[in-house]
């Protein structure tokens, strides 16, 4: 008790108040704590659904797994696309101290490209601080110069990552396509989730049309994230699976089997380097693309790791146009290429039987025209029959017999060979050519006057030696080559004869899609084939010289076709004009003739006449085919299948 | 009390006229449900910050050193609290001065005192300080006091909490504000007065608010509507609602909380810990920890009314209520229905100054309630 109490106090009042006041306090705590129990009830109990929900949604990530793709290969095996393990530059931002200076640097360092500074600022900014923002890959030399310069670069690191690979490169670019980074019209055709974690589509070739085969489909695992999104636990970095965090393992692409011969595609492409041009060998007896080369071709190994813009604008710039896929989209007049066909419509509309001759002084005229349509030998090639036209390619003859077949029965004759239309072939990129007609020209938007549209006799006969409105594709030459070979039996043009389990390797064969055959009276496949064959055999044959000595017998056939209108009494001189207005060799053939096995056709860009430039192209690929007849593993492949 | 201990600890033992003279006065009932909370928030310490026992061994010494003070408390006679009020409050105002003047800067406030061999907060000694000095005022006077005389309290309460308020430290400013308050509440002062005192304080409201600091009032606006800046200011709540919520009625267990271990929970080993106890624990685990606290705020408030003179009495009550003020303004701040002001879990959150007051105050309530004199029976 207080010693001092100098006023007086009530101490039984200001008990007793002091005690209703703790009574009130005692109270009013209680209440509080009711409160407080009620708030954590109904965070906890009635609200708990939300709420553990909420806090699953805060700690997991969905890390996609991307699948591996699938690895392509010729019909022996061989591969032609296949992933490698390589170095990519990353920069991992919330390290980098002065992002501007770093990627200056790296830019002195030739490491990355000076022009791409604003698209890297932006690609880095854009991730979070932990993130590693993939900025290119490196090769060999480059990972190399970085790693001793690499404490220079806080912040920036190589890592191992898997870039599409094409070993043949440039020899396989123009068939097999290959991959880039996703674009923004990439996405707009594919299922964006199954291409979470992805970052390159196939972009032409094999690798865009079988995309869907070749990319598989997407995997995830499920992440433990902090609250800044940084991994905390990892599935698959753990022994074992994680007590409820989901996996699910991604499905790898199939593998690809083409119908390529790689040793055909080499020797194709080498045999056209240096040149511009394209290349088409087929199977006749099935339609499989054996071959199929475009040049100039590029290297699908720099589009796969990635151009720079510069480099890219270049390419595309280039005046020989390296990305133009010739074999599927370039388009020419077939020139004499186009006499077997047209012989065999003679034949068939019987406008001309084997022993017909006709009269060549070197030149054509209308009846009642004096404009001269001139034969390529000027002196003229005499009296000769079909097969003679053929195997000296007169012109003549062949202008007479455009007119007497008329320009209907030439059109519907090229057609049901495949001319026209796209193939159809299995890669996209493939656009048709022009077989020409009345009702074609009218059609034809370019003509705009009524009396432009009409279809004029001269145009029949220069429709017979291949000039004029007529175009074709080199692949769309082999394909009617094929079809000729094949005595009227006609096959979709493929590159792709199989797939196969990634992981049993199980090979599943794709059956040949006929296609409707042309009609052949054997005997007229007799007259034609021999003709063809002279070709080659005949001291007078047009490509006797390339072809000499051949152990097996080819059919082919020479063309030349015009790109630069020679004036009527002028003469074409090859010295005075411009390379790239000089003819186009063609050239195409089968063999061995009997027994068909392989068409090719060969296209060679103001090469001059096909014999001199088309012909020897084809004598490399008939003989690279010759040399490896018989040793393919394919034919086990089908055999197995029957 | 730092300042308190040896030279003063032997001297009220002799003048004891409480049952088991010359013995240790340890109020039992006190002291096991100040080891359970203690205990407890250790454990929950350790999972809160990270599984990091270095940081548990510290906040083990700093409980050590609170129940220290708590031993040496309960030891002294309770007029030398009476006694010392004038001079503890006036040291403490003196402290708060100099932190106003040099203090060290951590975390954007100037809160921290350096005396050499520790830093701490003189703001939390104020919130002791404070109650006593109202208590002293008022200890002689008739109750309830009059109107002059609460001037003079108001006064004694309201320099140290502007002060305090200007580190700035809103939170504690309010706590020695209610601190006060509660001794003038348990004064007895009439129904009247106290509605009028809180019409004042509404009044007050919009020059508070004028005098905020932004984020003081960013907080208050949260508060009101924490969706209004899921990533900026409402984070903090939303977080801790979601930890709470997901505790369900038995948690997630000790160490498996992922709002705390995935850091989505901010300053969960201070602050915050309430809501990790609640992820981990669940409401059961909450509701454990509330009722230990009850049991502290009613033995207080037993040994308030126990008490044998006006100074203790009201000291007692004081003390008492405040830590439940403490409890109640931590636990709704975290659970989302008051603002969030920094006030630690007492006895729980990581923190020196703290704990080792709150134990002093336990150690002042164990003194009062041991050394009363029995009257005869």
């Amino acid at each position: 008790m207080p010693k001092r109490s100098p006023t007086l106090k009530d101490h039984w009042r200001e008990q007793r108040l002091f005690l209703s006041r703790v009574a009130a306090s005692a109270v009013v705590v209680l209440l509080l704590t009711a409160v407080l129990v009620g708030r954590l009830v109904q965070l906890q109990v009635f609200d708990y659904q939300r709420f553990s929900e909420l806090s699953q949604d805060n700690r997991l990530r969905i890390e996609p797994l991307p699948p591996t793709r699938g690895l392509i290969y010729d019909r022996n095996g061989v591969v032609i696309a296949e992933n490698l393990p390589t170095w990519q530059l990353v920069a991992i931002p919330e390290q980098i101290a002065d992002l501007d200076a770093v990627l200056r640097d790296l830019a002195a360092l030739g490491l990355v490209d000076e022009g791409e500074h604003q698209t890297l600022v932006d690609l880095i900014r854009s991730h979070r601080g932990f993130e590693r923002v993939k900025l290119r890959n490196l090769t060999e030399a480059e990972a190399a110069r970085f790693a001793v310069r690499r404490h220079r670069f806080p912040g920036i690191d190589i890592q191992e990552g898997l870039v599409r690979y094409y070993p043949f490169g440039p020899a396989s670019a123009h068939a097999v396509g290959y991959v880039g980074s996703i674009s923004q019209s990439d996405l707009e055709r594919i299922d964006r989730r199954n291409y979470a974690g992805t970052s390159h589509i196939g972009k032409t070739g094999i690798e865009r049309t079988y995309e869907d085969v070749l990319h598989g489909e997407v995997g995830y695992r499920q992440q433990v994230v902090n609250a800044r999104g940084r991994v905390l636990l990892d599935p698959a970095e753990e022994e074992g699976a994680v007590a409820g965090l989901e996996t699910k393992w991604p499905v790898p692409g199939r593998n690809v089997v083409l119908s390529l011969d790689m040793r055909l595609q080499l020797a194709t492409y080498e045999a056209l380097l240096g040149s511009r041009g394209a290349a088409v060998a087929i199977d006749p007896r099935n339609g499989d693309v054996l071959a199929l080369v475009s040049v100039p071709a590029f290297d699908p190994n720099r589009l796969a790791a990635g151009l720079s813009r510069s480099d890219f604008a270049a390419l595309q710039a280039d005046n020989d146009r390296p990305l133009f896929n010739r074999a599927l989209a370039g388009r020419y007049p077939p020139g004499s290429t186009i006499k077997p066909f047209l012989g065999f419509a003679a034949l068939h509309y019987e406008k001309r039987t084997e022993h017909d001759r006709t009269y060549c002084p070197g030149f054509f005229r209308l009846p009642g025209n004096t404009h001269r349509y001139r034969d390529w030998r000027p002196q003229g090639h005499g009296s000769l029959d079909l097969r003679d036209a053929i195997v000296q390619s007169c012109d003549v003859y062949f202008y007479q017999l455009a007119v007497d077949l008329g320009i209907e029965r030439m059109a519907g004759t090229l057609l049901s060979f495949g001319f026209g239309p796209p193939t159809g072939i299995d890669i996209n990129g493939e656009i048709g050519g022009v077989v020409p007609s009345p009702e074609w020209k009218r059609a034809q938007p370019q003509f705009k006057r009524p009396e432009d549209k009409v279809w004029f006799p001269g145009e029949t006969v220069i429709a017979g030696i291949g000039q004029g409105y007529m175009l074709v594709t080199p692949l769309q030459l082999a394909h009617a080559t094929a079809t000729l070979a094949a005595r009227g039996a006609r096959f979709r043009p493929r590159l792709m004869i199989g797939t196969e389990d990634t992981f049993e390797g199980r090979f599943t064969y794709v059956e040949p899609e006929p296609l409707p055959s042309v009609e052949m009276d054997d005997a007229d496949w007799e007259i034609v084939n021999d003709a063809m064959i002279g070709v080659t055999r005949d001291p007078r044959g047009s490509a006797r010289t390339p072809l000499a000595g051949t152990d097996y017998v080819v059919a082919g056939k020479t063309g030349t076709a015009q790109v630069f209108t020679v004036a009527q009494e002028a003469k074409y001189n090859e010295e005075e004009i411009d390379e790239r207005l000089r003819d186009h060799g063609l050239f195409i053939a089968y063999a061995p003739a009997e027994s068909p096995e392989i068409a090719v056709a060969v296209v060679v860009e103001n090469g001059g006449g096909g014999s001199r430039a088309a012909a020897p192209v084809a004598r490399k690929i008939l003989d690279a085919y010759f040399a490896a007849r018989g040793t393919g593993v394919v034919e086990d492949y089908v055999a197995l299948q029957r | 009390m730092s300042l308190s201990s040896v030279e003063w600890g032997a001297k009220p033992r002799k003048a004891l006229g409480a049952p088991g003279l010359g013995k240790l006065v340890v109020d039992l009932p006190l002291l096991l449900t100040l080891i359970a909370v203690t205990a407890f928030g250790l454990v929950v310490l350790y999972s809160a910050a990270g599984e990091d026992l270095g940081r548990v061994a510290r906040q083990g010494v700093r409980a050590a050193l609170g129940f220290a003070a708590f031993f040496v408390m309960a030891q002294i006679q309770p007029r030398y609290f009476r006694i010392w009020s004038p001079w503890l409050y006036c040291v403490v105002l003196g402290l708060l001065l100099a932190v106003a003047v040099e203090g060290e800067i951590s975390q954007g406030a100037q809160r921290w005192l350096d005396i050499g061999i520790v830093r701490f907060q003189p703001s939390e000694l104020m919130k002791l300080a404070a109650p006593m000095m109202v208590a002293w005022f008022l200890h002689d006077r008739t109750l309830p006091p009059s109107l002059p005389q609460l001037v003079v309290v108001v006064l004694i309460v309201l320099v140290p909490a502007v002060l305090i308020a200007r580190q700035p430290d809103l939170g504690t400013a309010l706590l020695v504000v209610a601190a006060g308050g509660l001794v003038v509440l348990l004064s007895g002062i009439t129904v009247r007065l106290i509605l009028a005192s809180i019409g004042v304080a509404l009044a007050f409201a919009p020059v508070l608010w004028i005098a905020m600091h932004d984020y003081q009032r960013a907080r208050v606006l949260t508060f009101l509507n924490p969706e209004s800046d899921p990533l900026g200011a409402g984070y903090n709540i939303i977080q801790s609602k979601i930890a709470i919520g997901s505790g369900h009625l038995f948690g997630k267990g000790w160490l498996n909380g992922t709002q705390a271990h995935l850091e989505f929970l901010p300053e969960r080993s201070t602050d915050f810990i309430f809501a990790v106890m609640a992820e981990e624990f669940g409401l059961f685990g909450v509701v454990l920890l509330l009722i230990l606290y009850l049991v502290l705020v009613g033995r207080g408030l037993y040994i308030a009314i126990q008490a044998q003179d006006t100074y203790t009495r009201l000291l007692a009550g004081s003390l008492s209520l405040t830590f439940f003020v403490y409890v109640f303004v931590n636990a709704g701040m975290v659970s989302g229905i008051l603002p969030v002001v920094g006030v630690p879990l007492p006895l729980v959150s990581a923190g020196g100054t703290s704990m080792v007051t709150l134990m002093g105050c336990f150690g002042i309530l164990a003194a009062i309630h041991g050394h009363r004199k029995l009257l005869p029976a």
